[in-house]
């Protein structure tokens, strides 16, 4: 079926500006991608999806231009020991990476795997994002499979010592990146993956994820603090028998960000969560989509997103859990949360639940609110200042989201950047 | 040392009047005793002292040590010594207790200039002043009054007091939905707080807190109004006739 004229336009006109690499061994998925891309065309605000977020300037063959945001804060995670590979607008830096080797996984750069004809990741890339197609289309994750320029292939293997931190630096005002991470987790291995930083002017991310039996893996983002960068992720996560995912994101500033997560559980007892707080200061637009598939017995999943809003700033939840027919025991749990802290900002949540099997606890809930007056007097009346006290309730908002990071540390650092937002607004 | 004069308060959202010329004044070292049926404006005179929203001032004052209080803020007259046992405390999800009441302890002092509490001396004093309380170390732990049964709240506001050590200690209903032992408890968190300098308004409908807690004063209020003041036997009295007797007379 032919598409509608300005999406086949818009579409045509973003995939001119693009060239798909020399690709190895990821040709085959590339031009598979780059077929769904052509078939399904680019997202534009008439789409269901795309109701609350306005895809346009993730989509113009032009990236936005977006100021570089420095200051003298360390970044986030500095005082941890972990591997740092680091990405400058989107391109690989060797100079700024540390040594990618180390023991319990191997690590690749993309690009390696592009110039070989056999590698495992060839069996994974741009293979969870076909299958996160569906039900729902989400064609910049294609587009991403097919022009990708960097990335990095993550095999772990056994528990490496430490976090693999993969660093976005932004450094040019108009850049526009695109990098493709693929993740494998062997059976019983456990690893932690850290992203940090806003990438790029414009960021379209894709990382696939598949985790095989009993294995483990963490996954804790901050997306960096840039004001004017534009932001499109996708994760798309496969678990097996009695795996394990866990995901944080914090994001703290940013014009435009999706968010997309699409979880299948494939094996029985698998446990997936994933979370987000967001705090967003005036032009500020933060969507999390997230899609859960439980399609084995006796899995959990959480979905904990939290987002305080203030200055006309926006949050959008679009939140789903499907239980697959014979998914039974599965315990599905949602809950996306807005706290505005003024009259123009707003939140937009559209939670969905479909299930057809008949012995499963799902639940979901979403609200929107203010601070809480009673709360807010009571510690006030105990001599807290109004600020002080309303920056306290605000963190204890945002604590049920931050809670879901497991190592204690981590959290530290999350809620320490949570605090210098507060504290950095009056 | 709490001088309240002809005070006349309303609602903010509607054209109603609560309090109607209240007179009152609390000595420091004496502790007073506020009675009255339910509806007499007990808690709207305790929430105008300490400066909660929704209420409007139309007539009348209400001073400590000669300061204006209506002019502050809450956290203001916090710091100036005023405190309110609330007749319903209130969760706070997400706020541990430990934490939030050294925010509170250190907010204060830091607004009076004072040096602040040092993490060991603020863990050491809690600590000591919550035993006496019964109040055990997973209590300290949790979110503020979140999972606590009534009596607990109860107790945690006192052992607040305890830590902040404000003059003028205003304790709204702090006996209700307390049985006779936590009663007892918290009536020695009070006492031990008894002090030269401290004042107390303890507002309660029964009399039976006040045979722990032994007041100077006793003053009824009814219909936004302090409409007697008597000793001790006023208490008594009320205790064995009810209200009724005393508002007819008054009437
Ligand atoms: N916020 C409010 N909104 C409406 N009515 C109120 C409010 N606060 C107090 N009142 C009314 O004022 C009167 C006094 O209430 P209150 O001070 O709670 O009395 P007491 O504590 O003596 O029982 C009651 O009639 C009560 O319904
Ligand atoms: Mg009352």
């Amino acid at each position: 079926m032919a598409l509608p004229e300005a999406k086949q336009t818009a579409t045509e006109a973003r995939l001119s500006a693009l060239t798909m690499p020399d690709a190895g061994c990821t040709r085959a998925a590339r031009e598979d991608a780059l077929a769904r891309v052509l078939e399904t065309g680019l997202p534009n605000r008439r789409d269901e999806y795309w109701k609350y977020t306005q895809p346009d300037t993730l989509v113009s063959p032009e990236a936005m231009p977006a100021a570089v945001f420095s200051d003298d804060e360390p970044l986030v995670f500095s005082e941890f020991d972990r591997l740092n590979i680091v990405f400058v607008d989107g391109v690989f830096s060797a100079e700024e990476s540390d040594d990618l080797s180390m023991e319990g996984v191997s690590i690749d750069r993309l690009e390696d795997i592009c110039c070989k004809d056999i590698h495992w990741a060839k069996d994974l890339y741009g293979v969870l994002e076909a299958r996160g197609q569906v039900p729902v289309q989400r064609p910049l994750a294609a587009l991403n499979t097919a022009f990708a320029s960097d990335g990095v292939a993550i095999h772990v293997t056994g528990k490496p010592s430490k976090p693999i931190n993969l660093i976005y630096r932004h450094a040019s005002p108009t850049s526009d990146a695109i990098l493709h991470h693929v993740v494998r987790v062997e059976s019983g291995a456990e690893a932690t993956i850290l992203e940090t930083g806003p990438a790029a002017s414009r960021f379209n991310k894709c990382m696939e994820i598949d985790i095989a039996d009993k294995g483990t893996l963490h996954h804790v983002r901050a997306q960096g603090r840039d004001h004017e960068r534009r932001a499109a992720t996708h994760m798309f996560t496969r678990l097996g028998t009695e795996s394990v995912y866990k995901s944080f994101t914090l994001t703290v500033n940013g014009v435009l960000t999706r968010n997309e997560q699409v979880v299948e559980l494939t094996g029985d007892d698998a446990v997936a969560h994933v979370a987000g707080a967001c705090v967003g200061d005036g032009e500020f637009h933060h969507d999390d989509t997230v899609f859960i598939t439980h399609d084995a017995v006796n899995c959990e999943s959480r979905q904990v997103f939290k987002k305080v809003l203030r200055n006309g700033a926006t949050g959008v939840f679009q939140g789903k859990i499907l239980v697959k027919e014979g998914a039974q025991k599965t315990d599905g749990y949602q809950i996306s949360q807005s706290l505005l802290l003024d009259d123009d900002s707003q939140f937009l949540a559209k939670p969905e639940l479909e299930i057809y099997a008949d012995d499963v606890a799902c639940s979901h809930g979403s609200t929107s609110g203010a601070i809480d007056e009673t709360a807010l007097f009571y510690l006030r009346s105990r001599g807290v200042p109004t600020k002080d006290a309303t920056n306290m309730l605000t963190l204890a908002f945002l604590a049920e989201a931050v809670d879901e990071i497991e190592d204690s540390a981590l959290a530290e650092a999350i809620v320490s950047r949570l605090e210098g937002w507060l504290a950095r607004r009056n | 040392m709490l001088e309240i004069k002809n005070l006349h308060v309303q609602l903010e959202e509607e054209d109603k009047q609560i309090l109607k010329g209240v007179d009152l004044t609390v000595e420091a070292g004496k502790v007073h005793a506020i009675m009255g049926p339910n509806g007499s404006g007990k808690s709207t005179l305790s929430y105008v002292l300490s400066g909660r929203d929704g209420y409007e001032v139309t007539e009348g004052s209400a001073t400590l040590d000669g300061e204006d209080l209506l002019e502050m803020e809450p956290e203001e007259r916090a710091a100036a010594g005023v405190f309110l046992a609330f007749q319903y405390p209130v969760e706070i999800p997400g706020v541990g207790n430990m934490t939030f009441l050294r925010t509170a302890v250190n907010a204060q002092r830091k607004a009076r200039g004072e040096e602040e509490l040092s993490a060991a001396d603020f863990l050491k004093e809690v600590r000591a002043k919550a035993k006496t309380l019964k109040i055990d170390a997973d209590m300290l732990k949790r979110p503020v009054n979140v999972g606590f049964s009534g009596g607990e709240k109860k107790r945690n506001e006192i052992l607040q007091m305890a830590m902040l050590e404000p003059k003028m200690c205003i304790m709204d209903e702090t006996d209700s939905g307390l049985d006779v032992d936590a009663m007892k408890l918290v009536a020695e968190g009070v006492n031990a707080l008894r002090d030269e300098g401290r004042g107390f308004l303890v507002i309660t409908h029964y009399q039976r807190l006040l045979d722990h807690i032994k007041p100077d004063v006793v003053h009824i209020m009814a219909n936004g109004r302090i409409v007697k003041t008597g000793g001790p036997d006023l208490a008594l009295e009320v205790e064995n006739n009810g209200y009724a007797d005393i508002l007819a007379e008054v009437n």
